[in-house]
C-alpha cells in the first residue's frame, strides 16, 4: 500500500496567534529542565541560598550570632556570588541558542512560521532570561521571605522596603545586559563552542585591560572598560551601598545601555531567514 | 487567470542582490489553484522567488500578493496560511521527529495537543511513521527530505511552497515524494508551488508550469497547451562528419534542436514543415540520417524553447 493512503486530514481547529515567542520558551525550558547536568547545576547555583537561609535562621534565633544579622549589603553581596553561576549559565545555555540553529538552517524554519524576528529572538531571550532569574530575582527574593519567617516580624522589611525592588530591578539589568549580549554573539557564528569563548574571553580580556589600566592611572576611574563593572557599580548605586569604583555611575549605565543596543543591532541584522552573500 | 483566481501573484517584481545583481527581473506573473511547476535552470531565481514570496528577501520594487493578503502588508498572517519546504538541510537541532514537528505545529499557532497528534499522523503520511522518535540529527538526507515536508504540513497550509523536494533522494524515495506531493494537490485540496529543475519532477505531479531563466519569465501556462505542436517534434540519429555544423545548418534552416541524454537529438520543426525537410538538410550537408522517429512534444522541449537551449 503506497504510503500516502495512510491518509492526511485537513485541520478543522482554532489557530491562535501571537504566542510563538512563548511556545519557544516554554519548549526551550522543558529541554533543559529534561537534562540531568543542567538539573545539577541549578541545585549547585542554590546552595548560596541555603547557606544564606541558615545564616538569617542563626541571626533570629542566637544573639551570640548577631554580627550574622542581614543588611541591604547581604542582598548585594548575595548578586555578587552568584555572578559565577550566572557566568556558568551564560556560557553553556546561552552560547548554543541561536549559533545551533543557525547551523542547522533552523532559521528558516522558523522565519517561515506565523512568527515575527522579533518573536524569535524574545523567544529565546526569554529562555535564558528564565533560566538566570531563577538561580537570581528567585532566590533573592525567597530570602527576603525567609528573613521574615525567620524573625516572626516584618522589621527587616519595613526598615529596607527598598530592597524588593532593588532586587527586582539589578536581578532585570544583570539577566537583560547579560542575555542580550550573549544572544547577540551567538548569532554570530555557527559553532557554539566559539560563541561560549568569545565570550568569556570578552569578560576576562576587559577586567583585564581594567586591571592594567587601573595599575598605570593607579585610578579605577577607567573601570567602564569592563562590563562587570560597570554591573557591579550600578548594582551597588540600585541597592544603596558604596560604589566601588571612582567611575560615575551615569558613564556606567551608560555603557550598559550601549552594550544592549549593540547587541538589539547584531541580532536584527544576523536574525534572517535568508543570508545573502552579494 | 483573473488575479482573484490566483493563489500567487507577482507584479513587476525585481529583486536585487547587491548593488547590481538582478536575481529577479521586472517580474510579473500569476500562480493559480493546484500543483504548479516554477522550473528554470540553476540560477533562474525560482529560489528567490519564493523566498521574496515569504518576506524573507524584500523586492526593490514591484507588488506580491498570497492568498489574497499582500505581502509587504501581512508577511504574518500569510505565513499562517502556507507552508513552506526549504531547499538545504534545515531542522531545529536537538529534537526527535515527533517534538520536532509538534514544535512546527505550535510555532504555528496549534494548541499544543493538536500539534502533537497531527506531528504523528503527518510523520506516518509522509513515511517516517516507524523513525519518529529518533532525533532528526541522525536522519538520512531522504528523511530530511520527508521531515521538511512534515513540518510545513502539520498546520495544514493552504498553500505550500516546495523548494527542490527531491534534492538528494534515491528513485524509490524520489518516487514517493512525487505520489505524495501529487496527491496533496489532486487529492487533499492544498494548492502547491513546486521548484524545481528537474523536469520529470514538475511534468508528474503539476498541471501548470512557469518557466523562469535569468531572473525573467521565459513561458507559463498548463503543461498540456504548451506542449500542444506548433509543429511536429522528431527524434534524430545522425552519422556526420561535424555535428555541429549540421546543428548550425538545422538552426539556420529555422528549425529548433536540444541534445538528449543519449546519442539522440530532438528536433522541432515549426508550421507543416516534416521530415523530408530533414531529409533534405541532411542530404545537403552529407550526413547520413540513421533513425528518425517522430515524437510528441514534452516538457524538455518547452523548456528548451523557452529558455532558449536550441
Amino acid at each position: 500500500m503506497p504510503i500516502h493512503d495512510q491518509g492526511y486530514r485537513r485541520y478543522g481547529g482554532q489557530k491562535s496567534r501571537g504566542r510563538a515567542w512563548l511556545v519557544i520558551v516554554m519548549t526551550g525550558v522543558r529541554a533543559m529542565l529534561g537534562n540531568r547536568r543542567w538539573i545539577v547545576l541549578m541545585i549547585a547555583s542554590w546552595i548560596q541560598f541555603v547557606v544564606r537561609a541558615v545564616q538569617f535562621y542563626l541571626a533570629a534565633n542566637f544573639s551570640q550570632a548577631g554580627m550574622l544579622n542581614p543588611t541591604a549589603a547581604t542582598f548585594r553581596d548575595f548578586f555578587d556570588k552568584q555572578d559565577i553561576f550566572v557566568f556558568i549559565m551564560t556560557v553553556t545555555l546561552g552560547s548554543s541558542l541561536i549559533a545551533q540553529d543557525r547551523r542547522a538552517n533552523a532559521l528558516q524554519i522558523y522565519l517561515s512560521k506565523p512568527l515575527t524576528r522579533a518573536e524569535y529572538i524574545f523567544g529565546k531571550l526569554g529562555i535564558l532570561v528564565t533560566f538566570l532569574l531563577l538561580i537570581t530575582w528567585v532566590p533573592a527574593i525567597l530570602l527576603l521571605a525567609v528573613e521574615v519567617v525567620f524573625a516572626g516580624n516584618f522589621a527587616f522589611l519595613r526598615a529596607n522596603a527598598y530592597l524588593f525592588p532593588a532586587i527586582t530591578l539589578f536581578a532585570l539589568v544583570e539577566v537583560v545586559m547579560v542575555s542580550t549580549s550573549m544572544l547577540a554573539l551567538s548569532s554570530l557564528s555557527q559553532n557554539s563552542r566559539f560563541v561560549g569563548i568569545l565570550y568569556t574571553a570578552l569578560i576576562f580580556f576587559t577586567n583585564a585591560l581594567y586591571g592594567v589600566m587601573r595599575a598605570v592611572t593607579g585610578s579605577s576611574m577607567v573601570s567602564w572598560i569592563s562590563f562587570g563593572n560597570n554591573l557591579a557599580q550600578i548594582g551597588d548605586l540600585i541597592f544603596r551601598v558604596p560604589l566601588r569604583y571612582e567611575t560615575p555611575w551615569p558613564i556606567a549605565l551608560l555603557m550598559i545601555v550601549a552594550l544592549v543596543a549593540v547587541s538589539a543591532l547584531v541580532l536584527e541584522r544576523r536574525v534572517r531567514g535568508v543570508e545573502i552573500v552579494a | 487567470m483573473t488575479d482573484a483566481d490566483a493563489v500567487v501573484s507577482l507584479e513587476n517584481v525585481t529583486v536585487l542582490y547587491g548593488r547590481s545583481n538582478r536575481a529577479l527581473s521586472e517580474v510579473t506573473t500569476t500562480f493559480g489553484r493546484g500543483a504548479v511547476g516554477l522550473l528554470g535552470p540553476n540560477g533562474a531565481g525560482k529560489s528567490t522567488m519564493i523566498k521574496s514570496l515569504l518576506g524573507f528577501v524584500v523586492p526593490t520594487q514591484g507588488r506580491m500578493r498570497v492568498l489574497g493578503l499582500d505581502v509587504a502588508a501581512s508577511p504574518v498572517e500569510i505565513r499562517a496560511r502556507i507552508g513552506y519546504m526549504p531547499e538545504n538541510d534545515a531542522h531545529i537541532p536537538g529534537l526527535n521527529a515527533v517534538s520536532f514537528v509538534g514544535y512546527c505545529g505550535e510555532l504555528a499557532g496549534l494548541p499544543r495537543a493538536d500539534a502533537i497528534q497531527r506531528a504523528h499522523e503527518v510523520l506516518f503520511y509522509v513515511g517516517l511513521g516507524e523513525a519518529r522518535y529518533r532525533n532528526v540529527d541522525t536522519y538520512s538526507t531522504g528523511m530530511k527530505q520527508r521531515i521538511k515536508l512534515a513540518q510545513a504540513l502539520v498546520h495544514d497550509p493552504d498553500l505550500l511552497f516546495l523548494d527542490e523536494p527531491t534534492n538528494g533522494m534515491d528513485p524509490k524515495g524520489r518516487d514517493e515524494m512525487l505520489d505524495l506531493i501529487r496527491d496533496l494537490a489532486h487529492n487533499k485540496g492544498v494548492s502547491l508551488i513546486l521548484s524545481s529543475h528537474l523536469l520529470p519532477d514538475v511534468e508528474y505531479t503539476c498541471d501548470d508550469v512557469v518557466v523562469m531563466d535569468k531572473g525573467r519569465i521565459a513561458t507559463a501556462g498548463p503543461i498540456d497547451a504548451l506542449k500542444q505542436p506548433r509543429g511536429r517534434v522528431y527524434e534524430l540519429r545522425v552519422k556526420a562528419p561535424d555535428l555541429e555544423t549540421f546543428f548550425d545548418r538545422l538552426r539556420s534552416a529555422g528549425l529548433e534542436c536540444h541534445s538528449t541524454d543519449d546519442d539522440i537529438v530532438r528536433v522541432f520543426v515549426p508550421g507543416d514543415g516534416g521530415a523530408r525537410q530533414l531529409f533534405e538538410l541532411a542530404a545537403a550537408g552529407r550526413v547520413q540520417v540513421r533513425h528518425l522517429r517522430p515524437s510528441v512534444p514534452t516538457l524538455e522541449d518547452v523548456f528548451a524553447h523557452a529558455v532558449g537551449e536550441a
